[in-house]
């Protein structure tokens, strides 16, 4: 099957055609004609198609919230491609048998390709590593391990995983949030925290055990990936650690670079979310950290929450945030219309970047002939307010409801077929 | 009779700026001369109107106040404890809410563990919302009837120098005190171990002391909150003997401070902790007071916010 799409304009740059044949970018230039079948894509940015590296799905174990298949569908619309599916589920992903499990449903989805987390430890319990060889063996091919909501905390065993991971050309993504500091923990601690009298979730906490990662990683020489980097001070520490040479690679939320402890007032627990909301200050870091690299790589951390769990008492909510499917809108709000990064840079934090730290070999990839045809084309100037009832998720947790955000998603192919069209999920 | 408040709840000190905070108090003021001497303590202000006392978590004292404030003001009163409730059975605060927003609660008064509870509620319900206490957030009745008790004592607040000691993190007491004595005109300083004072305390408008000895001679107002024992237990502090010893109010202390100044706990005490027993029983201590005065200003929350739409 071949498609030819006109007019694209490459990382927004000048426009061209670009046909797409059996799966792969047949050819790049100037008024192709072909028989194939064509979109009409004039004005529309074309990104290779985006990579998440740390999605919640919520499948085994809380279908009412998510599943493979709702999640996906909520992936495609945002312009993904690749998501990694976090080990968080119940039965927890520490076995070769879920990771499969996973790995199977997102193909059976078939709209993006999922890629499993596998847990670090048994359990998640932070005790005993789980069996990361049988996971990286598996037809998952599980690259990335990662405790996510808890933090390898132990420094004897966070030091084993880095070592073992070496072995399985593995990642291990650390959840960096010192437990015994954030005991009850609720939102940043800081000015506001102290006037609404939730307990406070200190940046220390954070730095601490990136501080402890970083050298950690240098000590074996392995791998080590910083989920949701929230702080100045974190990014500072990351900074540090790659001059060093450090094989270390972050991530920051969407949400992280919006939003700022101030949605706290009125303790609407749609915004409790772990690591919390930071400052104006963590923001302004976190921004300049993603523009200038020491951030590798936007990851959405998309938390999908029953509403009783969002609709109590802020200490009774759970933490989390949707955000697949306003990602991009955010970081071109954020990034693009502020002038810090291009859309060839928006590709490497969004696709690119993660890709290589998942070791994904059919993402992230330029756009050239010969590539696999995993492409978004983007709409940059349209713009919408968020209407938490329209999403594809099955959860309705967004911290952007009511927001007008630029930026619309308006076809993806995978792997050459259409998952979106004209904005419209195809399965 | 005066005006209504800006805000229909009452769900933190902030929602009071100085002129209805002072509306407060003078209500307060006018509701107790208007009882006084009479045989019956009771007004037919709120006749008609339902107040639900919502209290998840146990305190007595600060139930029945509240309760006394709305029979006197000839309310229909429900007090529903979350303890042998559906609340115990797992019914969310949500459902609670609708629960008593269909029963036609005018008022509802909310004592709750959790921060910011109140403020939750009152977006589900009609009716208007009295914080009694929420987690470590605020408890603003109890601010206005120690405000009400300095002013009736010392016959001001404005310039008024108010110490606070003790755990100053965990209490919503001093929350509510720091934002309306503020708001009033007086001077406030926190006194406590920096264990016990929240990150971010420099953005309040007080002055922060650690050495309550330092502060004393220039001291109107002493209020101690209490201090738990078990808080050493998470470093806090390292002993209850050692607290005792450089926060606590003993007789060597008070004897330190000025003539007319006085002394406040909003209670419960440990006595022997952060107050000694015959501090807590002299004549400068105004605790029992403290009590009384309770019930006057709540009647007068309660009938500024629900007596004027009847």
């Amino acid at each position: 099957m071949s498609l030819l799409i006109k007019g694209a304009r490459p990382y927004g740059e000048d426009a061209v055609d670009v046909l797409v044949s059996d799966g792969v970018v047949a050819a790049i230039g100037a008024d192709l004609s072909t028989t194939a079948e064509t979109v009409d894509a004039t004005g529309l940015v074309l990104l290779p198609g985006l990579v998440d590296l740390h999605t919640h799905l919520r499948e085994p174990g809380r279908e009412d919230t998510e599943t493979v298949l709702t999640g996906s569908r909520a992936a495609a619309l945002g312009g993904y491609t690749a998501v990694h599916a976090m080990a968080n589920t119940d039965p927890v992903a520490d076995t070769a048998g879920v990771v499969e499990q996973v790995w199977r449903l997102g193909h059976d989805a078939g709209l993006v390709d999922v890629v499993p987390v596998g847990a670090v430890t048994v359990g998640l319990a932070g005790e005993r590593l789980a069996e990361l060889g049988a996971m990286a063996d598996s037809a998952a091919r599980v690259r990335v391990f990662s405790d996510d909501g808890k933090c390898v905390a132990d420094p004897a065993l966070m030091r084993r995983a880095l070592e073992y991971t070496k072995a399985l050309d593995g990642v291990v993504a650390q959840h960096a949030e010192e437990p015994r500091l954030t005991v009850g923990a609720q939102m940043h601690e800081g000015e506001r925290s102290a006037r609404l009298g939730l307990t406070g979730w200190p940046a220390v906490a954070e730095e601490a055990i990136i501080a402890r990662d970083v050298l950690l990683a240098e000590h074996v020489g392995a791998r080590l990936h910083v989920c949701h980097v929230s702080t100045a001070g974190s990014v500072e520490l990351i900074r540090w650690a790659k001059s060093r040479g450090v094989q270390v690679t972050a991530e920051v939320t969407p949400h992280h670079l919006l939003l700022t402890d101030a949605q706290a007032e009125g303790y609407d627990a749609t915004f409790k979310v772990n690591p919390p909301l930071r400052t104006g200050e963590d923001v302004a870091a976190l921004r300049a950290g993603l523009a200038d690299g020491t951030i590798d790589a936007v990851a959405t951390d998309h938390a999908p929450h029953a509403a009783e769990d969002k609709e109590c008492e802020w200490s009774a909510a759970r933490p989390g945030m949707l955000g697949l499917e306003q990602a991009l809108s955010v970081v071109v709000d954020t990034m693009v219309d502020t002038g810090l990064m291009t859309w060839r840079e928006v590709a490497d934090r969004m696709s690119v970047r993660p890709a290589a730290i998942g070791r994904l070999a059919g993402h992230g990839r330029p756009l050239e002939v010969g590539e696999p045809a995993n492409l978004v084309l983007v709409d940059p100037g349209a713009r919408a307010v968020v209407d938490p009832a329209a999403l594809a998720s099955r959860s309705r947790n967004s911290p952007y409801a009511g927001r007008e955000l630029p930026a619309r998603v308006v076809h993806v192919l995978l792997r050459g077929e259409p998952t979106v069209s004209n904005g419209k999920v195809q399965k | 009779m005066p005006e209504a408040l800006k805000h229909r709840h009452l769900l933190e000190a902030a929602d009071l700026d100085r002129d209805d905070a002072t509306l407060v108090l003078d209500t307060a003021a006018q509701i107790e001369s208007a009882l006084a001497g009479r045989e019956v303590k009771k007004l037919p202000t709120l006749r008609g109107r339902t107040v639900v006392n919502l209290f998840f978590e146990d305190s007595t004292r600060t139930r029945i106040s509240f309760e006394l404030a709305a029979k006197r003001l000839s309310a229909d009163v429900i007090n529903f404890s979350a303890k042998g409730s559906s609340v115990s059975k797992g019914e969310s605060l949500k459902d609670t809410a609708l629960t008593l927003e269909a029963m036609g609660a005018d008022g509802i008064v909310v004592r709750h563990g959790a921060s910011g509870a109140p403020h939750r509620l009152a977006t589900w319900v009609a009716g208007s919302v009295v914080n009694a206490g929420d987690g470590t957030h605020e408890h603003p009745t109890q601010a206005l009837l120690d405000a009400f008790t300095i002013r009736k004592r010392l016959g001001r607040l404005d310039g008024v120098r108010v110490v606070i000691t003790g755990d100053v993190l965990h209490s919503r007491v001093a929350r509510s005190n720091v934002r309306l004595l503020h708001t009033l005109g007086a001077e406030v300083t926190l006194v406590a171990p920096p264990t016990l004072l929240p990150v971010g305390v420099e953005s309040w408008p007080v002055t922060v002391s650690y050495d309550l000895d330092a502060v004393l001679p220039g001291a109107d107002v002493l209020m101690m909150l209490r201090v738990q024992a078990e808080r050493m237990n998470a470093s806090f502090f390292p002993s209850a003997r050692e607290y005792s010893r450089r926060y606590g109010l003993d007789a060597d202390r008070v004897a330190r401070l000025g003539d007319d100044a006085i002394v406040m706990h909003p209670g419960p005490m440990n006595r022997g902790m952060e107050i000694a027993a015959d501090v807590a029983d002299s004549p400068r201590s105004t605790i029992v007071e403290q009590v009384g005065n309770g019930v006057s200003v709540r009647m007068a929350v309660l009938y500024l916010l629900l007596g004027g739409n009847a």
